[in-house]
């Protein structure tokens, strides 16, 4: 078999749906009642006692909807739900409706492994999407190897970590930095650099690779790397510092409430990033840019592998069946959109390996091909997905433009070397 | 510093001065309204954050009203929303007094579990109300952008607006506490309850007034604070350590002390972040401040009062 066959037209799911409109709901449903009659029996699609009955098929969804994480999570828990739905819409996966189970994790780390084992033993359940920080899934790792449980971690993050029971929809941070820099180098005639982080394992890994690109690949220079605390809203001074070293780029992956703080007091220290700063991110979202404020952030560059404004049909599709959904005021950023992968992911692996049981999809999932509002991604042997980087500029409006985008799939490669 | 003119490096010089007294009246104004109440009364409000974000929300508000209502007025609706928020703050203030703060006097430590259960209880109201997402406030363009001293001094204008209304509410503060006769007897509740009863002052009445004034005023902060920070149901616990810090580090009492020890904590972090980075000058400037309240545990400036 070839990844070819495994290519799921999503797209054209989605428009059949469109096009059918509320008439598709009953047809949808005969059509799953059809196919669960033609689904392979569960003694033979699951020999691992999962929660997989002859019509449904049990999946849990973990993320913080408390707690101060649940201003990013919100969104990833939405998508999830969509992807789902429109699955079960068009049939299920191997005959069987997915339901699932919700836990909170309250922005608590031990929270969430807690709440990964009781989904895993308790539940039994096929699959989790969730988590977000990277400490919320270092903290289910262990449990998540323990019990042999498939995870689908959506969001972008600093690689050096590969588990053959996570899959990481998100970009690592090679694919997201390396093409970013190339092309603020090529496009704006760059050469020296000032990186900003908020202070932790994210910002920091991400800053070490993009130094040591910016000085040993590119040859040029980083003119200051600082940090500050999460949560940090004062920036007046180091914004002198970059009045001062007068840098062609400020690199800045700031988080929170802290972005709040930063591009306003940037806007308000009368540096222009429409006309006269060039100011590349990889931290801030559609998402963020609501609490930001359009106007504030206007004229600055992101790099990130999905923007809301991408013109094609699937993602067309995508937003209208997610504002239908969730409200016509929300907006899509980079890590909901992967989290809308997940569950596709997951239906196109199950159904390539003929079981829901963990080894074989886990062993069926690298190579498979998926068409998703992104575009074409695909699992590679490490878990990570190949995926096109795309540079974005901040409209007003709190979109942004998608002004770039590489011609290839970005190989991820969560070890780099040469960047470490 | 080699390769920068002398020009550039006294603009540097003198922006970097303002970015001190912009933190400086930044701590001040989140520091009044704890000062009053931890101060005067000793409660310790673990939600003086979430005071300061109800005030952030109405500004919110307004914003809108104004924008949808009354459009040709939206450039003076931020004076309006610091009324609002001074009022709403307060209001909640004076509920909390009655309903909660009141029963506590006499248990300190159980005002400071039963405030910090109250900022939880807060936020996650705020985030029911308003969604977990942060709200982006908009602001009237006069107070966007800066304005320039010379070719290459540029000072935010929300900094000299920040400035102009922390001095306005000092010296309020100032005059209430130390001028009028309600601060009298604020003052003497404060020096010796008992006492202050038997002369025939309702000490339950200064003591809801002063909780409320404490909250309106960190309701006006936090209406401020929209200009500089970010509006989210978490957002007051990005204010608390530091709102402690500085009247602690003050001497409680004190309304000087904590006019004083938010000078030195502001010029010290701003300047050491200048020079080092960001995290580190946090860092340094903790450990100055412990350092200092291990010699001087009172703060640094102590009312003497015979007990």
């Amino acid at each position: 078999m070839t990844s070819r066959d495994h290519r799921t037209q999503l797209h054209s799911a989605t428009r059949r749906k469109l096009l059918i409109g509320m008439a598709a709901v009953p047809t949808a449903a005969l059509l799953s009642r059809v196919a669960r009659a033609a689904g392979p029996a569960t003694a033979a699609v699951n020999t691992t006692g999962l929660a997989v009955t002859d019509d449904t098929v049990t999946v849990g969804i973990l993320h913080s909807v408390t707690g101060t994480m649940a201003i990013s999570e919100t969104g990833s828990v939405e998508a999830e739900k969509l992807a789902i739905d429109q699955i079960n819409k068009s049939g299920g996966v191997l005959g069987r409706q997915i339901k699932f189970i919700q836990e909170d994790g309250a922005s608590d780390w031990p929270t969430f492994a807690e709440k990964a084992r009781k989904l895993l033993v308790n539940d039994k359940v096929a699959s989790v999407f969730g988590c977000w920080t990277s400490a919320s899934r270092k903290a289910v790792l262990p449990v998540f190897e323990q019990y042999d449980g498939i995870l689908y971690y959506p969001t972008f993050y600093e690689g050096l970590e590969q588990s053959k029971n996570v899959f990481y929809e998100g970009q690592e941070a090679t694919q997201q930095i390396i093409a970013g820099l190339n092309w603020i180098v090529k496009e704006k005639g760059a050469k020296s650099f000032y990186l900003l982080g908020s202070d932790y394992i994210w910002p920091r890994t991400s800053n070490k690779i993009a130094r040591k690109h910016i000085e040993n690949f590119l040859k040029l220079q980083v003119v200051g790397e600082e940090y500050f605390p999460l949560g940090s809203t004062e920036f007046n001074s180091v914004i002198n510092k970059i009045k001062l070293k007068k840098p062609d780029v400020i690199y800045a992956i700031i988080v929170g409430g802290s972005n709040v703080a930063f591009y306003k007091q940037l806007r308000a220290a009368g540096i222009d990033l429409v006309n006269k700063q060039n100011l590349l991110t990889i931290s801030v979202t559609e998402d963020e840019i609501l609490g930001i404020g359009g106007e504030n952030i206007v004229g600055a560059y992101a790099a990130m592998k999905y923007f809301q404004s991408l013109d094609n049909p699937t993602n067309k599709a995508f937003v209208k069946a997610f504002k239908d959904m969730w409200g016509q005021k929300s907006v899509i950023g980079d890590v909901t959109q992967a989290a809308y992968e997940g569950p596709w992911l997951w239906k196109l692996a199950v159904e390539k390996a003929g079981s829901f049981d963990t080894d074989k999809v886990i062993a069926a999932s690298p190579g498979i091909e998926l068409n998703a509002p992104e575009g074409t991604v695909r699992i590679h042997e490490n878990h990570h997905l190949w995926s096109k980087t795309r540079i974005g500029r901040a409209r007003a409006d709190g979109q942004y433009d998608v002004i770039y985008e590489t011609a290839e799939l970005v190989e991820p490669n969560p070890f780099p070397k040469g960047y470490q | 510093m080699l390769g920068y003119s002398f020009g550039e490096l006294g603009s540097i010089f003198a922006m970097q001065a303002f970015a001190g007294l912009i933190l400086f009246s930044v701590f001040v104004l989140m520091a009044l309204g704890l000062a009053i109440i931890f101060g005067q009364m000793g409660v310790i409000n673990m939600a003086h954050g979430e005071f300061m974000i109800l005030g952030a929300y109405m500004t919110y508000l307004c914003s809108h009203l104004f924008s949808a209502y009354l459009p040709g007025l939206y450039s003076i609706y931020f004076f309006v929303a610091m009324i609002v928020a001074f009022i709403a703050s307060g209001a909640l203030g004076l509920l909390v007094e009655w309903g909660l703060i009141r029963h506590l006097y006499r248990r300190p430590l159980d005002t400071l579990l039963a405030t910090w259960g109250l900022s939880l209880f807060l936020q996650q109201a705020y985030r029911s109300t308003f969604g977990a997402r942060e709200v982006g406030v908009e602001l009237p363009n006069w107070m966007m952008g800066s304005t320039n001293l010379s070719d290459t001094i540029q000072i935010p204008i929300n900094g000299i607006f920040v400035m102009v209304l922390t001095l306005l509410i000092t010296l309020a503060v100032y005059l209430l506490i130390y001028r009028s006769r309600w601060g009298c007897q604020v003052r003497a509740v404060v020096q010796n309850r008992t006492m202050a009863g038997a002369v025939g002052i309702n000490t339950e009445k200064v003591d809801r007034y002063t909780f409320g004034i404490g909250c309106g005023i960190a309701g006006i902060a936090g209406s401020a604070f929209t200009m500089i920070g970010s509006t989210g149901p978490t957002a007051g616990q990005l204010y608390i350590v530091d709102t402690f810090l500085v009247v602690v580090f003050g001497g409680a009492q004190s309304l000087l002390g904590t006019i004083a020890s938010a000078f030195t904590i502001s010029q010290a972090q701003s300047t050491m972040e200048f020079f080092l980075s960001g995290s580190m000058a946090k860092v340094l400037a903790l450990l100055a401040v412990v350092g200092i309240l291990m010699l001087r545990p009172q703060g640094l400036f102590v009312l003497k009062v015979r007990r």
